[in-house]
C-alpha cells in the first residue's frame, strides 16, 4: 500500500503546482503532508504544465517521510483524467478531489484510479484518496461521502466556496462554519477517517490563527490546511499534548494497570472513578504524544 | 648657550645630550614641521579645493592612497578622488581601500588609463570585479580581511602615503566622525572603524566632508591630531546607499528555518551562559537569528556581556532591552544603529584593529564566544569561500570572516544548502578564504554538520537531541538535487591573492 | 508527430526554464542560455535532448532560457512544450 490510512496530519501544506521554486524544499518545514495543487491555484492555460511539473517533482525528488497529496481537477473537466492518471503513475500517496457533493463523486474517481492502477501495473488500492467538502450539499452528504470508498483517508472543509454557497461571509468568530465543521468531524469519526480544517489566509494574523487552531482542535479536528511554513509551528504546538496532559494520561493508564494487577473491577485515581472513555482518551493522548515525538512509552 | 630670554645653560649635558635654546617661536620651524600644518596656520586645516589638497599632500606617482567603505553603495569619495587624480595626470597609484562595491565600476577606466596600478581591498563587486576576474590588471589584487588590513597598516607592512577619508561631520581642526551632533545628520554612517588606522598611520590624512561643524566635534572616531587637511565637498555620498532605514525582518521560510537551527546550535553548544558574547552578520538569516536568540535569552534569563562587529537595529534592540551589556561597533548597517551610537554610552565605536587585529596582542574577536557567519561555498574540510561565485568570478568580500572565525570559541557558518541550482557544499571551494580548522559548524535547511575536529561540540549537540549529519552527507544531498557541477576551468594568470590575517597567502584567484 | 508552429512552456523566473520548440531540420538542435552555463550547461543540454528523444521527437529546434532550473523542472517544461507543439493531449506517462 502506497499510503498510510492512519498517520499524523496536523498540517497539510498547500504547494502551488506551477511554481518550480517552491516545490524543491517544501518538505523541509515540518508539515505532515504536502498538498500539490493542480486545481484552483493553476490557471487554465497552464494546467498541463503544472501536471508535468508535479509529476516530475514527485518522481525525481526525495520528499522524505512527508505524505504526498495532489489536488486534481474535477473529473468532469478536460484535465481531471489526465491529472489522475499522471499522479497515480507518479506514485502519489493521496489523490484529493476538489469539491465533493455526493458519494457518486467519490466513487467515480475511485473507479478511475483503479483503471489507472491496472493500466500501469500498480497494485489496485495502493493510491489513497481525500475528499473536500465545499458546499451545503456536501455537508449534508458528509457521511455518505466519507464512507463511499475504502481509499478515503479523510475529508476536509473548504470554507471559501462553502460560505459562498451559504450566501454569507466569513467572520473572525467562524460561526458561519460551525455546523459544517462539526458535521464533517462527526461524519469522519463515524467513518473512521480523518477530519481536516480549512485554510486561514491571513498569514500575518498570528493571534487570529492561533485562536482558530485552538478552536478546531477543541472541536475534534485532526489537523489544518496551511498555506505558509510560518503557520506550521503554531499548529504543531497546539496539537501536541502538553507535559501536564501526558503526565495525567500516564497516571490514568497506571491506575488501570494497577487495577488489573490487583484484579479489581473498578479503576480509580485520586478517589475518582475512571471509566472506559477516560482510559481511551488517555491512550489516545499518549499515542498522539508519541507520534509527535514528545513522549516515549517506557 | 643663551636663549632669547637671556637664560644661560650648557650646550650639552652628560647623560642627556645636546640642548636647544628657546627662540620665541611657537614651533621649531624645521622643514619637517612645515609639511605638518596647513598653509593657513595651525588652527585651520581647511583647504579650498581637492586639487590643492592633493598638491599639498605631496602625492607622487607610484604612491599608495587609501579609502574606507563606510558609505557602502552610496559612496562618492573613491570615484571623486580618482577622477580628480586622473585629471591631474597621476599614474601608477596603489589603491588600498578597506573594501570596494558595485558603485566603483568607474575604476575600470582608471585602471585602463594607468592611474591605478594595483589594488588592495577586502572585496570587489559588480562590473569592476568581473573585469578583474577576466584579467584586467597586470598585478594581482591583494585581498585582506578587516583585521588583517588594520594590522598590516599598524605594523607598517601596508604603508599609506595619503588617506582620503570621507566623514559625515568634521570640525576645522580635523576631529572627524561618522555621525553628526550638530548640523546635517542625513549622511551619518555611524562607526568609522575602518578609517581609524588609516588616519593614524597614513603619512598624510585628508578628510572630505560636506558638513563642517563647530569645534570640537567630540566625541569622535578620528581625532584632529591624526588629520592633516580638510576639504569641504558638495556631496560625500548617497544617504540611501549609506545606511538603510528600518531593519526589515525576513519572512523567507528558508532563512527563518536556517536561523532557528543556528540558534538551536548556539543554545546547546555549551557557550550559551550568562555573560556570553556573540556576533551575527547582516543577511536575512543572521538578522532572524538575532531575533530568535533574543527569545531564548529571555526565556532562560541569560544576558550577554557584549556583541561585536557590524551593528544592526536588531542588536541595538537587545542592547536597549538590557540583554546585551556592551556593543563594540566597527561598522553600522542601518539608521537604528547610528542612532544608538549617539544615544547609548556603552555602544562604542572601535577601530578595525581593536575589533579584529591579528597581532599577538589580540583583539576583540579573541574574546568572542560565538559567531554566525554566512558563506558562498564550504567544502568537505569546512574551508569557506566568501569571495568568488560558483562561476569563479569575484563577487564578495572577506570582511571579518577569517578574523572572527579564528577568534571565536565556536564559529557557525549558516547558509542555504542550495541557492537556485548552485550547491553550497562542494568537494573543494573555488577560493579558500577561511580555513576549515577555524570553522566549527555548518547549518543549512537540510541539516547540520559539525567539524570532526570538534568532538566536544558533537557530543554536546547530540545529547541535546540535535540531529547531525556529516558534511559529506550534506554534499551528497545537494548533489542529488542539483547534479554535480562542473569544475571551473581557470586560465593560468593570477588575478587575486587571498591573504590570511597574517599576510600569508591562503589561496590564489585565477583569471576565468 | 508533426510539429506545426512553435510552442513554449516555462517562465523566466528563477529556478525555472523557458523552453521554445520549433520545427527543425537536422535532428535536435539546442540553443541554450543559462545562468549556470559553466557549471551545468552540458547537463542541461543532455536532459533536454534525452527528454525529447524519449518522447520520440526527431527534427526539433530548441530555444531555452534557463534560470537555474533543476533537471525535473527542465524535463517538465520540455514535455509540456513538446505536447503543446505537436498539439496532442495523448500523454504517455513513465519510462
Amino acid at each position: 500500500m502506497a499510503y498510510q490510512k492512519v498517520r499524523l496530519r496536523r498540517t497539510m501544506m498547500f504547494v502551488p503546482g506551477n511554481n518550480p521554486g517552491m516545490m524543491t524544499d517544501a518538505h523541509l518545514y515540518g508539515a505532515d503532508s504536502l498538498m500539490f495543487d493542480l486545481e484552483d491555484s493553476v490557471k487554465l492555460a497552464e494546467k498541463d504544465a503544472a501536471r508535468f511539473l508535479v509529476y516530475n517533482a514527485l518522481t525525481t525528488l526525495d520528499y522524505g517521510d512527508v505524505e504526498k497529496v495532489v489536488r486534481v481537477n474535477p473529473l468532469n473537466t478536460e484535465f481531471g483524467k489526465a491529472d489522475i492518471e499522471a499522479m497515480v503513475k507518479a506514485g502519489v500517496n493521496i489523490i484529493r478531489l476538489p469539491k465533493s457533493e455526493t458519494a457518486q463523486d467519490v466513487i467515480d474517481v475511485d473507479n478511475y484510479i483503479t483503471q489507472c492502477e491496472k493500466k500501469y501495473g500498480i497494485e489496485v488500492g495502493s493510491t489513497g484518496m481525500m475528499a473536500a467538502i465545499e458546499s451545503a450539499l456536501g455537508v449534508i452528504n458528509a457521511y455518505s461521502i466519507a464512507t463511499a470508498s475504502k481509499r478515503l483517508i479523510g475529508i476536509a472543509l473548504g470554507a471559501e466556496d462553502y460560505v459562498t454557497d451559504l450566501k454569507t461571509t466569513r467572520t473572525s468568530s467562524g460561526v458561519e462554519l460551525f455546523h459544517a465543521r462539526t458535521q464533517i468531524i462527526i461524519a469522519a469519526r463515524a467513518a473512521g477517517i480523518a477530519a481536516l480544517d480549512t485554510v486561514f489566509s491571513n498569514i500575518n494574523d498570528e493571534e487570529g490563527f492561533r485562536r482558530e487552531v485552538q478552536l478546531i482542535k477543541d472541536i475534534g479536528f485532526d489537523g489544518k490546511s496551511v498555506i505558509n511554513p510560518r503557520q506550521i509551528a503554531p499548529v504543531v504546538e497546539i496539537f501536541t499534548p502538553t507535559q501536564k496532559e501526558i503526565d495525567h494520561a500516564e497516571r490514568v493508564i497506571g491506575a488501570l494497570k494497577e487495577a488489573e494487577f490487583k484484579g479489581l473491577g473498578v479503576v480509580s485515581l485520586n478517589g475518582k472513578m475512571i471509566d472506559k472513555p477516560i482510559v481511551l482518551r488517555a491512550q489516545h493522548t499518549l499515542e498522539l504524544a508519541q507520534a509527535s515525538g514528545v513522549y516515549k512509552r517506557s | 648657550m643663551k636663549n632669547i630670554l637671556g637664560i644661560e645653560f650648557p650646550d650639552k649635558i652628560e647623560g642627556l645630550g645636546n640642548l636647544k635654546a628657546f627662540d620665541g617661536k611657537r614651533h621649531g620651524g624645521t622643514a619637517y614641521e612645515d609639511t605638518l600644518k596647513a598653509p593657513n596656520g595651525h588652527n585651520n586645516k581647511m583647504i579650498e579645493s581637492l586639487e590643492k589638497t592633493i598638491e599639498l599632500s605631496g602625492l607622487k606617482n607610484g604612491m599608495t592612497i587609501s579609502f574606507h567603505h563606510h558609505f557602502r553603495n552610496g559612496d562618492y569619495i573613491v570615484n571623486m578622488v580618482l577622477d580628480t587624480l586622473e585629471r591631474m595626470g597621476f599614474k601608477d597609484l596603489v589603491v588600498a581601500a578597506s573594501s570596494l562595491t558595485d558603485c566603483h565600476a568607474r575604476m575600470i577606466e582608471h585602471i585602463k588609463s594607468g592611474l591605478v596600478r594595483r589594488i588592495e581591498t577586502s572585496g570587489l563587486r559588480g562590473e569592476l570585479a568581473n573585469a578583474i576576474s577576466n584579467g584586467l590588471m597586470n598585478i594581482p589584487v591583494i585581498f585582506r580581511s578587516h583585521g588583517g588590513r588594520a594590522y598590516a597598516i599598524e605594523s607598517g607592512e601596508l604603508k599609506i602615503d595619503v588617506a582620503f577619508l570621507g566623514a559625515p561631520s568634521c570640525d576645522c581642526a580635523g576631529n572627524a566622525n561618522g555621525i553628526s551632533r550638530d548640523g546635517d545628520t542625513s549622511y551619518d554612517c555611524g562607526s568609522l572603524g575602518y578609517a581609524m588606522a588609516d588616519a593614524k598611520y597614513a603619512a598624510k590624512t585628508i578628510i572630505l566632508t560636506n558638513n563642517i561643524v563647530p569645534y570640537p566635534n567630540t566625541p569622535c572616531a578620528i581625532p584632529e591630531i591624526d588629520v592633516d587637511y580638510i576639504v569641504k565637498v558638495d556631496e560625500i555620498g548617497d544617504p540611501k546607499g549609506i545606511a538603510s532605514g528600518a531593519t526589515r525582518f525576513t519572512t523567507n521560510p528558508r532563512e527563518l528555518k536556517i536561523a532557528e537551527m543556528a540558534v538551536d546550535v548556539m543554545e546547546n553548544s555549551g557557550y550559551f551562559k550568562d555573560g556570553f558574547s556573540f556576533q551575527t552578520g547582516t543577511g536575512g538569516a543572521s538578522l532572524a537569528a538575532t531575533r530568535f536568540l533574543r527569545d531564548r535569552m529571555i526565556k532562560k534569563g541569560i544576558k550577554a556581556n557584549f556583541a561585536l562587529g557590524g551593528i544592526t537595529g536588531a542588536i541595538v534592540k537587545l542592547h536597549e532591552e538590557g540583554l546585551i551589556k556592551k556593543l563594540l561597533d566597527v561598522q553600522d548597517f542601518d539608521l537604528e544603529a547610528v542612532r544608538s551610537i549617539r544615544e547609548n554610552p556603552f555602544h562604542c565605536v572601535v577601530s578595525g584593529h581593536h575589533y579584529a587585529g591579528s597581532g599577538i596582542e589580540g583583539s576583540a574577536v579573541d574574546q568572542l564566544d560565538m559567531v554566525v557567519l554566512s558563506a558562498l561555498e564550504i567544502d568537505t574540510n569546512f574551508n569557506v569561500n566568501v569571495l568568488t561565485g560558483s562561476d569563479g568570478v569575484i563577487r564578495g568580500a572577506i570582511g571579518g570572516h577569517p578574523d572572527t572565525a579564528s577568534g571565536a570559541k565556536m564559529t557557525i557558518v549558516a547558509a542555504p544548502l542550495i541557492r537556485g541550482r548552485i550547491p553550497t557544499v562542494l568537494d573543494r571551494v573555488n577560493t579558500i578564504v577561511t580555513p576549515g580548522s577555524t570553522v566549527d559548524v555548518f547549518v543549512s535547511e537540510y541539516g547540520i554538520a559539525v567539524n570532526p575536529l570538534r568532538q566536544d561540540l558533537i557530543e554536546r549537540l547530540s545529547s541535546a537531541g540535535i540531529k547531525l549529519n556529516t558534511i559529506e552527507e550534506l554534499k551528497n544531498t545537494a548533489e542529488k538535487i542539483v547534479g554535480k557541477p562542473k569544475q571551473i576551468q581557470y586560465k593560468d594568470k593570477i588575478v587575486g591573492l587571498v591573504y590570511y590575517r597574517d599576510s600569508s597567502v591562503i589561496d590564489v584567484i585565477r583569471q576565468v | 508527430m508533426e510539429i506545426k508552429n512553435s510552442a513554449s512552456a516555462g517562465t523566466l523566473e528563477s529556478n525555472d526554464i523557458m523552453v521554445i520548440l520549433e520545427k527543425g531540420t537536422k535532428g535536435i538542435e539546442i540553443n541554450l542560455k543559462s545562468t549556470v552555463e559553466k557549471q551545468f550547461g552540458e547537463q542541461i543540454r543532455d536532459v533536454i535532448k534525452k527528454t525529447l528523444t524519449d518522447l520520440g521527437a526527431e527534427d526539433v529546434k530548441v530555444i531555452a532560457n534557463d534560470r537555474g532550473a533543476l533537471n525535473c523542472t527542465i524535463k517538465a517544461r520540455v514535455m509540456a512544450a513538446y505536447y503543446r507543439v505537436i498539439g496532442s493531449t495523448d500523454y504517455r506517462w513513465g519510462e
